[in-house]
């Protein structure tokens, strides 16, 4: 187990830049989700950790180890590091044994030893009973695990997975989350887990780097990126619920401050004083028959349990929850509390653009 | 932890010593072609076209130009009208049995064209055992109708009528059936569909597929050679090999601008084929893949029935033919249960020194070509799929060239390059060495193609996880890449190995006593009046070829789809 530190990581793919200046650290034993919208540069970084791409300017450590760096790469061979694909790519010649017990192999693991860890790895993933078996007679789940447990067998310093859920359908996705999460306590293992799946990310990993066209535009705790995301994009990715621009008042406090959303005056969470916009999740929406803010149903859509509305507010959309089924073009009353309050980047640049025009 | 630097690397030393291999690669699949190019523009005397005037200004050059495009047309007209035949009743129909049915339409390409005339000599004329058999035998003294061009212009339209079919067939299977439903669905019947939109739609490949059927004709040695030197009808290849059997290496300089003539006419024959397929190309949309099967209806049993006499025709007969003959004591005997016996097969196959050597010599050159080009053919198509680089790419484009290439036009490039071994005094004109080079070089893309094949639907991820687990490149390519490209390595192996044992018209050029191949010995068996022993000895090499063919049939499971040539 070692930490992973990436500094000003850049990757180009003919001249166009997939991966920009990225810098980030992850603890020893943390596990991380890469989350993000296809293209956003996630799998790039987990290919350039995994030695199988060449970055284009920057430093990555393993460990302390400079692994790649200007004038020096470590091949993917010498890294020690684990990856689980997305394809899982398990050996079609190879039985179940076979290729779990060929990283052990390759490192010249005395047989009795190899036998025994081989074993082990199978147990742990539940998979003692297939061992003869070849990767065609497995189905999805159970290849899942193989690719798993060739992974842990070597006792890598990291391991990577890439969707390693893509290919699975709902029901085996729950449980194999549970198997990650065991692997992960077991093993202590430094974890780094692509995925565009927000779900997957916040279920899984103790932070979160949310990517978007090749940067991180926010690395934090789940509950963090759905409570306090860092701009509309982590707002609008993570979670549901709207994100509205905001008119300051003025007025702040420590840690709040009072806008004006929509027409009316709110106090919110905020890390500035200068928000420009305001993240309202369905929680803080309140729905009454006498509320200052009269909203429009143009939605309805029932989860189990209660109801998803979508609300039109002044040319704007809410989503709030509900207990009983609305109709649409029904009004109904809002009142919203505890919205979190944040200063987009891309808002500075556009009324910097304004003001230069002006 | 082993590190690299881009400076000096030593754990990856491999990955950079296996791009050495392209260079030794490249020079052997195409030096001797280079050669013969230089060769015909006066290459060690300075630069001259004296020769090429010369030879080209000849009566004799003129004549046998003429007779090469007038059987290799006539011989493509033919292979077009049987192969489109079969490709549209095989791919558009409903008719049973289509896999015996293709199987038996490879055969004909699959065995040597030398066995096929011979086999087709024993089937007509005045002399020949089954017609006497059958007592419908023409009076003695009647000419062998086939030694004359109708005759080479029959044989060479059956021999590459699988060519057509081929690649039609595969173009068949690219319209999408959706279109075909849409013609139905307005209203038109099964033959108008086929006439207005199956057949212009197919006209990319047949013309492909004609184009390749007429260079593989103008190239033919075999059955020229058999049916046209008696006749006095000389093609572009007989002429090289009579000219140089009879003259000796003196006549090099003259032979190779005949050589480069057929190879100039084989490429215009490539770009004319080309440029009528940029005129026709079509852009095909929709979802291919589900077959179109027109309903014939209750045609369909006597579509069939006249589809398994063609076969029956073309070729049960000449091998019943042949058959016939080799079991004969003596040519000129009739054949009936007194007088049939294996003593010629017993000959060519346990007695007589010069058969059993050519079988020596062509299965030995036939298992050393099909392991040294497995041996190169992997690593370069692996650097060709994962380290592509401007080499590799040009050497990918140039690698048909020697097997496109007419081999006479081969043959005679290797003579030219091996008669002295650069900065040597060593020669391997006159040994066996020379042959295998040429197999080598002409053999590459028959061995490669079905090795990049299986290489590129390899997911990049199996070599990937092999590395991120430690294995270096070595052990990667031996425990990972070797095994799953196996299968396809076997086929191509084997390929090679047939198309090796079948190859007369290289080795006609380059044998010397001793060095004899199957091919050459059935056509000097011929030539001395030995028919029976050649019967017995080209029936022996068709049921070697056959049993091949099945064997990789039989396996066909475990191959990636486009390997089996005669199955895709």
């Amino acid at each position: 187990m070692a930490e992973l530190t990436f500094d000003n990581l850049t990757k180009r793919f003919d001249g166009a830049p997939a991966l920009d200046r990225i810098s980030a650290s992850i603890g020893a034993g943390e596990f991380v989700a890469l989350l993000g919208p296809s293209g956003c540069g996630k799998t790039t970084l987990l290919r350039l950790t995994a030695g199988f791409e060449h970055p284009d300017a920057g430093t990555i450590r393993v460990g302390g180890d400079i692994v790649a760096r200007e004038g020096r790469f470590v091949p993917p061979e010498d890294r020690e590091i684990g990856i689980v694909f997305q394809s899982y790519a398990l050996w079609p010649h190879k039985t179940v044994a076979q290729n779990v017990s060929y990283p052990l192999e390759v490192r010249r693991v005395p047989r009795a030893a190899r036998e025994a860890r081989v074993a082990e790895a199978l147990d742990l993933t539940g998979l003692r009973d297939f061992a003869g078996r070849m990767p065609a007679q497995l189905s999805g789940g159970q290849r899942q695990r193989v690719a798993l447990a060739r992974c842990l067998v070597f006792e890598p310093r990291a391991v990577l997975l890439d969707e390693p859920l893509a290919n699975l359908d709902l029901a085996l996705r729950a449980s194999m989350q549970e198997v990650f999460t065991m692997f992960h306590r077991r093993t202590g293992a430094t974890m780094l887990y692509v995925t565009h799946d927000q779900s997957e990310a916040l279920a899984l990993a103790d932070r979160v780097a949310v990517m978007q066209a090749g940067q991180i535009r926010q690395f934090a705790a789940p509950e963090v990126l759905y409570r306090e995301p860092a701009d509309c994009f982590v707002a609008g990715f993570v979670g549901d619920g709207a994100v509205v621009p905001a008119r300051l008042t003025g007025r702040a406090e420590a840690g709040r401050v009072l806008i004006s959303v929509l027409g009316v005056e709110v106090w919110a969470r905020s890390a500035t004083a200068t928000p420009s916009h305001v993240s309202i999740r369905p929680e803080a929406i309140a729905l009454s028959d006498d509320g200052a803010l009269r909203a429009r149903v143009i939605g309805c859509t029932y989860l189990g349990g209660r109801f998803r509305l979508e609300l039109e507010v002044a040319g704007e959309t809410l989503v709030a929850f509900s207990a009983r089924r609305a109709a649409l073009g029904e009004t109904l009353g809002v009142t919203i509390t505890d919205p979190w309050a944040f200063r987009d980047p891309e808002a500075e640049t556009l009324i910097a653009r304004v003001l230069n025009h002006a | 932890m082993s590190v690299s630097t881009f400076g000096n690397g030593n754990s990856r030393s491999l990955d950079r010593l296996l791009p050495l291999v392209l260079l030794p690669v490249a020079v052997m699949a195409l030096g001797p072609v280079v050669r013969l190019l230089l060769e015909g523009i006066g290459f060690g005397e300075g630069f001259t076209t004296d020769h090429l005037r010369t030879v080209l200004g000849r009566d004799s050059t003129r004549t046998a130009l003429i007779h090469s495009l007038l059987t290799a047309g006539g011989g493509t007209v033919l292979s077009v009208l049987i192969g489109a035949s079969f490709a549209f009743l095989v791919a558009l129909t409903d008719i049973r049995a289509k896999g015996a049915l293709v199987f038996c339409l490879m055969v004909p390409m699959m065995i040597p064209p030398q066995i096929t005339a011979l086999a087709w000599m024993q089937m007509t004329g005045p002399s020949s055992v089954l017609l006497k058999l059958l007592g419908l035998a023409p009076p003695l003294g009647s000419p062998q109708p086939l030694h004359s061009a109708g005759g080479i212009v029959l044989l060479l339209g059956i021999q590459h009528a699988a060519l057509v079919f081929l690649t039609l067939r595969a173009g068949l299977r690219m319209i999408p059936a959706d279109l075909v439903e849409a013609a139905r669905m307005s209203g038109a019947g099964a033959v108008r569909v086929w006439a207005q939109i199956v057949l212009p739609l197919s006209m990319p490949a047949l013309i492909a597929g004609g184009a390749m059927a007429f260079v593989t004709a103008l190239g033919n040695f075999g059955i020229p050679a058999m049916l046209g030197i008696p006749a006095g009808y000389s093609t572009l290849p007989t002429l090289i090999y009579q000219r140089l059997v009879g003259m000796g290496p003196a006549v090099l300089p003259e032979v190779a601008v005949l050589a480069l003539l057929i190879g100039a006419v084989a490429i215009a024959g490539v770009l004319l084929g080309r440029v009528m397929l940029s005129r026709q190309g079509f852009g095909l949309v929709g979802l291919s893949g589900t077959p179109l099967t027109l309903s014939l209806g209750r045609a369909r049993l006597p579509v069939e029935i006249a589809l398994w006499a063609f076969i029956f025709a073309i070729l049960a007969l000449p091998l019943i033919a042949l058959l016939a003959t080799s079991l004969i004591p003596a040519y000129g005997v009739a054949l009936s249960f007194d007088t049939a016996t294996l003593k010629a097969w017993a000959e060519v196959l346990f007695v007589q020194p010069v058969t059993r050597r050519a079988y020596g010599n062509s299965l030995m050159l036939a298992v050393l070509a099909a392991a040294i080009l497995m041996a190169v053919s992997l690593p370069l198509a692996w650097l060709m799929e994962r380290r592509p680089s401007r080499l590799s790419r040009a050497l990918d484009a140039l690698i048909d060239l020697p097997y496109a290439l007419p081999g006479v036009v081969l043959s005679i490039a290797c003579i030219l390059t091996f008669l002295k071994l650069p900065f040597t005094d060593l020669t391997l004109y006159g040994t066996i060495w020379i042959i295998l080079m040429a197999y080598l070089a002409r053999f590459f893309v028959v061995m490669l193609r079905p090795i990049q094949a299986s290489l590129a639907q390899l997911d990049p991820a199996m070599e990937e996880a092999a590395a991120s687990v430690g294995a270096r490149l070595g052990r990667r390519l031996r425990t990972i890449v070797l095994p799953l490209a196996a299968p396809s390595a076997a086929a191509g192996a084997i390929l090679v190995f047939l198309t090796a044992v079948n190859e007369l018209t290289v080795s006609a050029l380059l044998w010397s006593s001793g060095t004899e191949t199957l091919g050459v010995v059935i056509y000097n068996l011929e030539d001395s009046g030995e028919t029976v022993m050649a019967s017995a000895l080209a029936m022996s090499i068709v049921l070697l070829i056959v049993a091949l063919m099945a064997l990789v049939q039989i396996s066909a499971k475990h191959f990636p789809k486009g390997v089996i040539p005669w199955q895709s």
